[in-house]
């Protein structure tokens, strides 16, 4: 057995076993919030006191070093996509990426406005800005709502997987579809519509505002009214459904949340770096 | 030779017979040669049967089925077996081979006998119309019923009977489902009734309000099963030890105490099949008159001693080490043939070390000749004490599964044997003067090694003398507070949690793992008890008297110095809860609760767990795939399920226990304890489903190792293959098929990424720091409870 090396693991396999629970946000101390503030303090000092000749725009040289660490660090944002989807082979922790990513995508706000020296047109060169800019806002509004709305899908969970919450409904079905055999045929057919609705019928709109305006079981519960015995107990599993539909989509809406977002920054990303491209190619074209 | 083979059913080998339809069956140890005259490879459950059916016709076989041995008198010679019905036949030798499974409990009122009573249901689509009535209220009768019940196209009405009221023993999900059946009207559940009478289409039930007869066209009896160890022991056979595990007595011709009889296979102790057919194959060599016959182990042994020096013989190493270790004194031929199989020879140079303090460690040492030394100064290796020849050292890792306390070098050439756990704890259950001399040695190095260099055997003989070992059930209080008894405890195995009451409620102060004491401060200051301890799982402690315990410290004043500082220092945490409890109390319940919550969810005998901070987690499942990705494709763990408590998840995902359950019955012995304290399944694994039955978090999984996904760059430009993460079942199946990979349905657990640089992928993949893997005895602090993360 290699015992020196086995050791060495030790140590670190401990020291990874005494670890806090810290979110990226606060990793190790604010490291990369502290690297970012640097990174756009010098920039903005190096802009103020380097004389850029004849004005401050991308062509000078300082104008080249602030694009040149841009266009690095967009490259390297985009790579957390990569980063995400492998871990291995290297002892990458994806906190430590998530951190950074966030902190140097947010200083690149300074970066590259000053590599744009303020000047704004129609042109590929301000396309290329804009989208950094919205994928940064995208960004942000990520982070918001990583920080926000994981403790609410905790609490609405309850310690349910979304399996159980559909295991659940199907056996809620199953008690509805015999409770409703003495039900007349209109108030039946308002039961089975219920039953046939898929739980996720509503679409994107209905999935993100958690509101289903056509929801057959809400109808069916509205247009229980009578006293029988049957109606009675149909309308209490009705109240059931309802509610036990109300977390599935709760835990759908707030899964939407976390994730919608990232089908705008990761295209936009895509078109920040064709934009990119164009942009490049047209400098040095024009060189 | 004039023979008969008896069997109970109407099928050979029933075990294998009872494998699920299609089990890929093992041919573990692939170095043992196969004796017997009929073949066996690894291959298809089916296959297998249908083959040594045709050999033992081919071989002319006297097979008798259906026929249930219920009683063996007589002796060697002349035995007269009897068979259920009252036939009887005579034999001069008799070979048990009826295995472990043993014989299912039978009804225990009149009609017992009624042939409407079955104790297995193979196919529960097989009846229709019937009025079936299920008697046992464990997961297989609850299964069967359900299965009974599941497709209301075959019209049975499915009763159940539960004696008590409750589904104690059955899985949570499995009530789960019999009470919605139950709601819905698909079975009908009995409780507190038990049958009465089984009369001729009628059982006739005691229930809480009286008798009832209901109508019944068969029953389906699942009350358990009874060892065979009864049936063994009324023939006059016995058994190494009392305890449950412990086998029958052999001689290195099987035969047990009672002679003419020979008993192989699983009830020998020996679960793998090739074992169990060369050990019929060397008995009835043995009775045929073959005595020169060695057994077939012999050139595995002859290849395990070829490593050490001297050149000498298999028999004559047997005897060097059944010579001169004690605790391998109580053993038979036999047992230490085996015991010498499972574990490894080593010779090492005077210098040489054997292991390093801190080094994993789960298995113990025994020196056949020569001594070793033990660094007993971690800080000076030139301090060491002796360990002589015949004694064992390692027993400490051994016992709390935890590290090497100290480094040990050979002192002269030594040649010593390696004990692996399972190896080890098989030795202390069959012998008890093994286990005797373990726990006197295990206590005096803990005592050693717990007080630090400069102490020696002579100072703690005196505590070893007095000291006494306690078993703790999960729960059980060991100290209250507010108590004046004066003894001093050490965990020697489990964990405690201590808690004070403050208020009406206790709260919790501090998790002691294996190998803390704890009680010294009423010891030594004369004062009440300030807290209570408890045992947080099944545990171990050792007791000290509290005389002998504040003489050993006055001898030894620099000890009494460092226990008082340890004092101060358990005190201030004290002071701080309690000071703390005025101005926050909500953070102090919260904190106790957590800390109650992670104990009552198995961390108490955790090494290693896997939890998730909800308040982090933003169920991207990314640690799932990412541990799919790092493992062959299949992920060892189930992010959402589990339970929680204010925001702290304890997912499905291996705890690494301290003393794994799911080791205790793996007949490769396929699952073990790595370098970093892993515990983890090696390639010898048989797909039998012990561990997975065995583990109470449910974290084991059977499932085939699926084929190779495309590459990620290939599915991130070309979308080709499944993406990242486990491939769904579908895919996985069908591919398989396609490159004709073979099925064998293996055991897959978390091993805690052992061989991955960076260490666990799920931690390492979580974008947010939600999941986080830690030791209960870091993790069980103020300080980390009660601190909120971002
Ligand atoms: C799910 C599972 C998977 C496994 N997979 C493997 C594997 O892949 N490879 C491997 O090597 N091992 C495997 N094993 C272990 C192996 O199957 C058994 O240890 C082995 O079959 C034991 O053989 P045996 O002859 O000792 O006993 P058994 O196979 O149990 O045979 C005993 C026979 O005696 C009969 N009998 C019992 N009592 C009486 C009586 N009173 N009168 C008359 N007849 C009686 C029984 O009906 C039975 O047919 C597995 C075990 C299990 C449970
Ligand atoms: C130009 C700058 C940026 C680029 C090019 C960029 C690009 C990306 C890409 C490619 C991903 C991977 C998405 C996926 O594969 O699922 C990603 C994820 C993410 N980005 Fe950005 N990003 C930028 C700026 C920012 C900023 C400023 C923030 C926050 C303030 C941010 C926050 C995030 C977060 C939170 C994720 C998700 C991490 C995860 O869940 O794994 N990004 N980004
Ligand atoms: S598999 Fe289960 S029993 Fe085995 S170590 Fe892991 S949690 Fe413990
Ligand atoms: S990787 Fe982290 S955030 Fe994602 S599901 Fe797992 S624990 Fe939650």
């Amino acid at each position: 057995m290699n015992a020196p090396a086995s050791r060495s693991r030790f140590r670190e396999a401990e020291k990874r076993r005494d670890s806090d629970h810290v979110s990226f946000l606060r990793h190790k101390g604010f490291r990369w919030l502290w690297i970012a503030l640097l990174l756009s303090g010098a920039s903005a000092l190096g802009y103020a006191l380097i004389d850029q000749q004849p004005r401050p725009n991308g062509g000078t040289w300082y104008g080249y070093t602030l694009g040149t660490i841009g266009l690095g660090l967009i490259l390297w944002l985009t790579m957390l996509g990569v980063r995400k989807r492998r871990i291995n082979p290297g002892a990458w922790s994806l906190k430590a990426w998530t951190s950074a990513h966030v902190y140097l995508g947010l200083s690149l706000v300074v970066v590259g406005t000053l590599h744009t020296g303020f000047q704004i047109g129609w042109n590929v060169h301000t396309l290329a800005y804009v989208l950094m800019l919205l994928v940064i806002a995208t960004g942000i509004y990520g982070v918001v709502v990583y920080a926000v709305l994981p403790a609410r899908m905790s609490d609405n969970r309850r310690e349910m997987t979304r399996a159980q919450m559909l295991d659940a409904l199907t056996a809620l079905d199953r008690q509805l579809e015999s409770a409703a055999q003495p039900l007349a045929r209109d108030e039946a057919d308002l039961v089975l519509a219920a039953l046939k609705q898929s739980p996720f019928a509503g679409g994107l709109l209905a999935r993100l505002t958690g509101r289903y305006p056509g929801c057959a079981t809400a109808r069916a519960r509205k247009g229980m009214a009578g006293d029988s015995e049957a109606e009675q107990r149909v309308r209490a599993l009705l109240e059931k459904r309802l509610a036990q539909l109300g977390q599935l989509r709760e835990a759908l809406r707030i899964r939407a949340a976390l994730e919608v977002w990232l089908f705008l920054h990761v295209p936009l990303t895509m078109a920040l770096i064709a934009a990119l491209t164009a942009h490049v190619i047209s400098v040095f074209y024009y060189w | 030779m004039s023979h008969v083979l008896i069997e109970k059913t109407d099928h050979l080998s029933d075990t294998i017979f009872k494998y699920q339809k299609g089990k890929h069956v093992m041919a573990t140890p692939s170095n043992l040669v196969l004796r017997s005259d009929i073949d066996f490879e690894a291959g298809k459950r089916e296959t297998i049967l249908g083959r040594w059916d045709e050999q033992i016709a081919g071989h002319k076989v006297n097979v008798k089925l259906n026929a249930e041995v219920v009683k063996v008198e007589g002796a060697k010679g002349a035995f007269r077996i009897h068979l259920r019905g009252g036939e009887v036949v005579e034999a001069a030798n008799i070979v048990l081979a009826i295995g472990t499974q043993g014989n299912p409990n039978r009804l225990r009122c009149p009609g017992a006998d009624s042939p409407l009573i079955q104790y297995q249901l193979d196919d529960p689509g097989e009846y229709f119309d019937e009025h079936i009535t299920v008697i046992g209220s464990g997961d297989a009768g609850i299964e069967n019923a359900l299965g009974l019940a599941a497709d209301p196209a075959q019209r049975n009405v499915v009763t159940i009977l539960n004696r008590s009221a409750d589904f104690a023993r059955a899985k949570a999900a499995n009530v789960a489902l019999l009470e919605e059946a139950e709601r819905e009207g698909r079975v009908i559940v009995r409780r507190e009734t038990e049958p009465a009478e089984v009369r001729d289409g009628e059982l006739l039930l005691n229930t809480r309000d009286g008798q009832e007869a209901i109508r019944c066209d068969r029953i389906i009896a699942r009350t358990g099963s009874q060892p065979p160890r009864g049936f063994v022991e009324a023939m006059g056979i016995e058994f190494s030890s009392p305890e449950p595990g412990s086998f029958p007595k052999l001689s290195p011709e099987f035969e047990t105490t009672t002679p003419g009889i020979h008993v192989i296979g699983a009830l020998a102790g020996y679960p793998l099949i090739k074992h169990c057919m060369n050990q019929g194959y060397d008995v009835i060599e043995f009775l045929a008159g073959n005595r020169d016959l060695k057994p077939a182990d012999e050139p595995l042994l002859a290849a395990k001693f070829a490593a050490l020096p001297g050149k000498r013989s298999v028999e004559e190493w047997l005897a060097v080490f059944g010579g001169n270790v004690g605790v391998l004194a109580d053993l038979s031929v036999l047992q230490l043939r085996e015991l010498m199989l499972d574990s490894t020879c080593h010779a090492y140079e005077p210098g040489q070390v054997i292991f390093r303090r801190n080094d994993p460690g789960s298995s113990m040492f025994a020196i056949a000749e020569g001594s070793v030394a033990v660094e007993v100064n971690p800080a000076d290796p030139s301090i060491t004490v002796g360990i002589e020849q015949g004694s064992i050292f390692g027993e400490v890792g051994l016992i709390s599964g935890r590290r090497r306390g100290a480094t040990i070098r050979a002192a002269e050439p030594v040649v010593a044997l390696e004990l692996p756990r399972m190896a080890a704890l098989k030795l202390l259950a069959t012998s008890p003067g093994a286990a005797r001399a373990v726990n006197a040695i295990a206590i005096e190095r803990q005592l050693l090694q717990m007080f630090g260099p400069g102490i020696t055997k002579s100072d703690v003989a005196p505590l070893v003398a007095s000291a006494e070992l306690v078993q703790a059930r999960a729960g059980q209080v060991i100290v209250t507070e507010g108590a004046e008894d004066k003894d001093v405890y050490i965990v020697r195995s489990g964990s405690m949690i201590v808690e004070k009451q403050i208020g009406e409620r206790p709260v919790f102060l501090s998790y002691l793992p294996a190998g803390s004491y704890f009680g010294e401060m009423a010891v030594i200051d004369g004062s009440q008890r300030v807290a209570t301890v408890k045992a947080a799982i099944k545990s171990e402690v050792i007791r000290l008297p509290g005389e002998a315990f504040l003489a050993f410290l006055a001898a030894n004043p620099v000890l009494r110095d460092k226990a008082l500082s340890e004092m101060t220092a358990r005190r201030a945490t004290n002071a701080f809860i309690e000071g703390q409890k005025g101005s926050f109390s909500g953070v102090v319940d919260m904190y106790s609760q957590t800390a109650q919550f992670l104990v009552d969810n198995g961390i108490g005998e955790a090494t290693d767990v896997l939890l998730i901070d909800e308040k982090l987690c933003i169920g991207c499942d990314n640690c799932e795939k990412a541990c799919a990705d790092s493992h062959d494709g299949l992920s060892r763990l189930d992010r959402e399920a589990g339970r929680t408590y204010a925001h702290l998840h304890v997912p499905t995902s291996c705890r690494h226990c301290e003393h794994p359950h799911c080791m205790a019955d793996c007949p490769p012995n396929a699952i073990k304890r790595g370098p970093d304290g892993e515990v983890f399944i090696d390639e010898t694994c048989i797909g039998c489903g012990n561990c997975q039955r065995n583990c109470p978090y449910g974290v084991i999984r059977m499932d085939a190792k699926p084929p190779k996904k495309p590459s990620l760059l290939q599915w991130m430009l070309f979308g080709k293959g499944p993406g990242p993460g486990e491939a769904p079942y579908g895919w996985r199946k069908s591919e398989a098929k396609k490159q004709a990979l073979p099925e064998a349905k293996l055991a897959v657990k978390c091993d805690m990424c052992a061989r991955i640089d960076g260490g666990p992928a799920c931690v390492r993949a979580c974008p947010t720091g939600a999941a986080i893997r830690v030791s209960p005895e870091k993790f069980l602090t103020y300080t980390k409870l009660a601190e909120d993360a971002e």
